[in-house]
């Protein structure tokens, strides 16, 4: 009797999944947004998201006139609880594609899960340099940049300034030496110095000392998040803001610019967009983010921005039928949206072939500490991994 | 390498120092007196900055911002004694240890919570910000404030220690606390104290350190474990021990990052001397607390306990 029981039941759960399945047809197109929402990381993945969220918001719960779900998942920075989430969203929620995924760890560990299940993911920031090479795949595209040429644009800089001796500086872990080391390929000049300091290191008094001892033409550091914000006020108190230029990767970004404030004005870094950008869609969007969350929306914004103005355009052009893969993969591949960045569009290897801008700190007309382009010396630059990817 | 830059390399090791050195004086008092491992002096420094950066934001005055920082944290310090601390000085040290990173936790969600997660703005008073050129290398002026603050400082808990009534319920608390306690002095009032000016003196640490570092949740890991190795290298329980364990620390920590890259480059390539440089420093200082611990176990300047 008891067995009976519950083979009725099962089969009556059966039933009700078929049922809700039934029903999906008609529900909102269900995207998962993952990325990291907590720990010192949080404000990346949320201005990722808040960018999103402006856009349905535009389009009044839309992406390209189809209704959507966006359902979160915080990541939290360890590639074990990106798994766990991405399966749960793809499996349990049944997501038609993933977006978000702010670090290169979590970026990593949710798009093994989502190709796997032969699900889209649409990264708006992280990615790794197998995913643009030998690990490209049709499921996965990337609006935002491979870091080489993001790295690269400031050596360029560099070389058409004139810069003849570079003092270099960044974290001791491999994204720290692989950043140096993309820089020093690309510069021409010499290496005055190069610094490898301890992750858990805060004071970087000593090594600007040395720096300020041994007078380069420009220096140039990584240094992500709060090393950066340390390092850049560090910098200027040692009064060298002045004298010797300083080009960062990492420290001058949008995030850590309200910390920053005055001690940021002057320097130099690089990106693929900033706000004050001069096309329609970008003015609109930096008003609009404004506008709702008071803030200077930061290069994460834009990209989470894009990464969804190109998941609704896909969204029209299959006229919201995202589960024919093919005709959906097309329409990703396209590209045919209004980039906050003027212009978009994919390489083979399904990462964007797009400009590098020179970024200088200035005070805007408003009187705020903001971010404008000086320069783009890297045009429709391609990623040195693409040739390494198998897809056309 | 110059003359004049060893000298400044050794002030940005004093600097350093000093701001341990704040940072350990209450902390070692705490461990020595009541027998409790208060994890959490961390996020003390943490909360000094905070308060006073928020202040700052609000008002823009230093006077207040100073006072936010020292008050702010000396209340909160009062409190946790009154409501956490006070039931877990009699239990094993696991507890201890267990409550006060629970504490940790909870803390650093907090100021996520009131603040946001990103890092927040502060600022060097006008008369202090710049550098001056000393042997015509720029020093930044406001390290030289923290240098005079904290030796001012150091110099008021030597005066507070040795020359007070206070001062001597203080020492005698880290020799013998039963033994005071027997002799009718209350010590609860004794150790409430002790907590209070342990954690002003985080609260200041923090608020010192909030200009050259980014004031962000979960800033007070990193310089607490530092904090733990001047302890333990000056000798538990040892104001005196804090200082100079301080100053050892900090100079050894500035010294060897700066000194043994140029060293190693003598006999290998720049790159390799600096990489190695860089990693044998990091671990210098653990070196030299296990060389003490080593030769003298109770520590430089123990507490002889009667």
């Amino acid at each position: 009797m008891k067995r009976l029981h519950k083979v009725l039941g099962g089969l009556g759960m059966a039933a009700a999944a078929l049922a809700t399945s039934a029903a999906l047809a008609q529900d909102p197109i269900r995207i998962g947004f993952v990325g990291e929402l907590s720990g010192p990381q949080a404000a990346l993945g949320q201005d990722q998201y808040d960018a999103l969220m402006l856009l349905v918001e535009q389009g009044g719960g839309k992406l390209g006139g189809y209704p959507v779900e966006i359902l979160r998942e915080d990541s939290q920075l360890k590639p074990e609880v990106a798994v766990q989430v991405t399966q749960k969203l793809i499996e349990k929620e049944k997501v038609s594609m993933i977006t978000g995924l702010t670090f290169t760890p979590t970026a990593v560990a949710a798009s093994k899960v989502a190709i796997a299940n032969k699900t889209f993911v649409i990264g708006s920031n992280g990615s790794s340099n197998n995913m643009a090479g030998e690990g490209c795949s049709p499921y996965v595209f990337i609006v935002s940049w491979q870091p080489v040429p993001h790295v690269a644009v400031l050596a360029k800089y560099a070389n058409e300034q004139g810069y003849k001796r570079i003092s270099l500086m960044a974290p001791n872990y491999v994204t720290g030496k692989s950043f140096l080391s993309i820089f020093k390929e690309h510069f021409k000049g010499k290496i005055a110095d190069e610094f490898y300091t301890p992750m858990s290191q805060q004071d970087f008094s000593s090594e600007i000392l040395q720096i300020a001892a041994s007078k380069p033409d420009a220096v140039f550091v990584f240094y992500p998040g709060g090393l950066g914000i340390n390092f850049v006020r560090q910098y200027r108190q040692a009064g060298l803001g002045d004298k010797i230029p300083l080009m960062a990767h990492g420290s001058l970004d949008g995030t850590n610019l309200p910390a920053l404030g005055d001690a940021a004005l002057g320097f130099i870094t690089g990106s693929i967009w900033a706000p004050d950008m001069d096309n329609a869609a970008n003015r609109q969007f930096v008003e609009q983010f404004e506008k709702k969350y008071h803030r200077i929306p930061t290069m994460m914004a834009a990209q989470g921005y894009d990464a969804g103005q190109l998941i609704a355009s896909a969204i029209a052009k299959v006229k919201g039928n995202v589960n024919d893969k093919e005709a959906f993969h097309a329409a990703l591949k396209a590209a045919d949206f209004p980039s906050v960045r003027g212009k978009f569009r994919f390489g083979n290897n399904q990462f964007p072939i797009q400009d590098f801008h020179v970024i200088k700190i200035v005070r805007d007309a408003k009187g705020r500490v903001n971010q404008t382009v000086i320069a783009t010396p890297l045009k429709d630059a391609v990623d040195p991994f693409a040739a390494q990817c198998s897809m056309q | 390498m110059s003359l004049s830059l060893v000298i400044l390399q050794l002030m940005n090791g004093l600097q350093f120092g000093v701001l341990l050195f704040l940072l350990s004086a209450g902390l070692t008092l705490v461990l020595g007196i009541m027998n409790f491992v208060n994890l959490m002096h961390g996020s003390l420094f943490m909360l000094g900055a905070y308060f006073s950066a928020a202040v700052l934001g609000a008002t823009g005055s230093f006077a207040q911002a100073i006072a936010a920082g020292v008050l702010g944290t000396l209340a909160v310090g009062l409190i946790l004694e009154r409501l956490v601390f006070r039931k877990l000085y009699a239990r094993d040290h696991m507890y201890q240890v267990l409550a006060t990173i629970g504490l940790i936790l909870f803390f650093n969600e907090a100021v996520r919570v009131i603040w946001g997660s990103g890092s927040i703005s502060t600022a060097v008073p006008e008369f202090l910000r710049g550098a001056v050129a000393i042997f015509g290398l720029p020093y930044p002026v406001y390290r030289f404030a923290i240098i005079v603050a904290g030796l001012l400082v150091g110099l008021g808990l030597y005066l507070l220690i040795h020359r007070t009534r206070v001062g001597i319920l203080i020492r005698a608390g880290a020799s013998n606390a039963a033994m005071i306690a027997a002799l009718g002095i209350n010590i609860r009032l004794l150790n409430t104290a002790v907590i209070g000016l342990g954690a002003a003196l985080a609260g200041l640490a923090g608020l010192m350190a909030a200009p050259i570092s980014s004031v962000q949740s979960g800033m007070g890991e990193p310089i607490l474990i530092m904090t733990l190795v001047v302890i333990v290298t000056g000798g538990i329980g040892s104001v005196r021990g804090a200082f100079y364990g301080a100053l050892i620390v900090g100079l050894v920590d500035t010294t060897g990052r700066v000194f043994l890259p140029v060293l190693l480059r003598s006999f290998m390539e720049p790159l390799k001397a600096q990489t190695l440089g860089a990693a044998v420093a990091s671990v210098l200082i653990y070196l030299v607390m296990a060389a003490v611990l080593a030769l003298k176990p109770q520590g430089l300047f123990p507490v002889r306990h009667g």
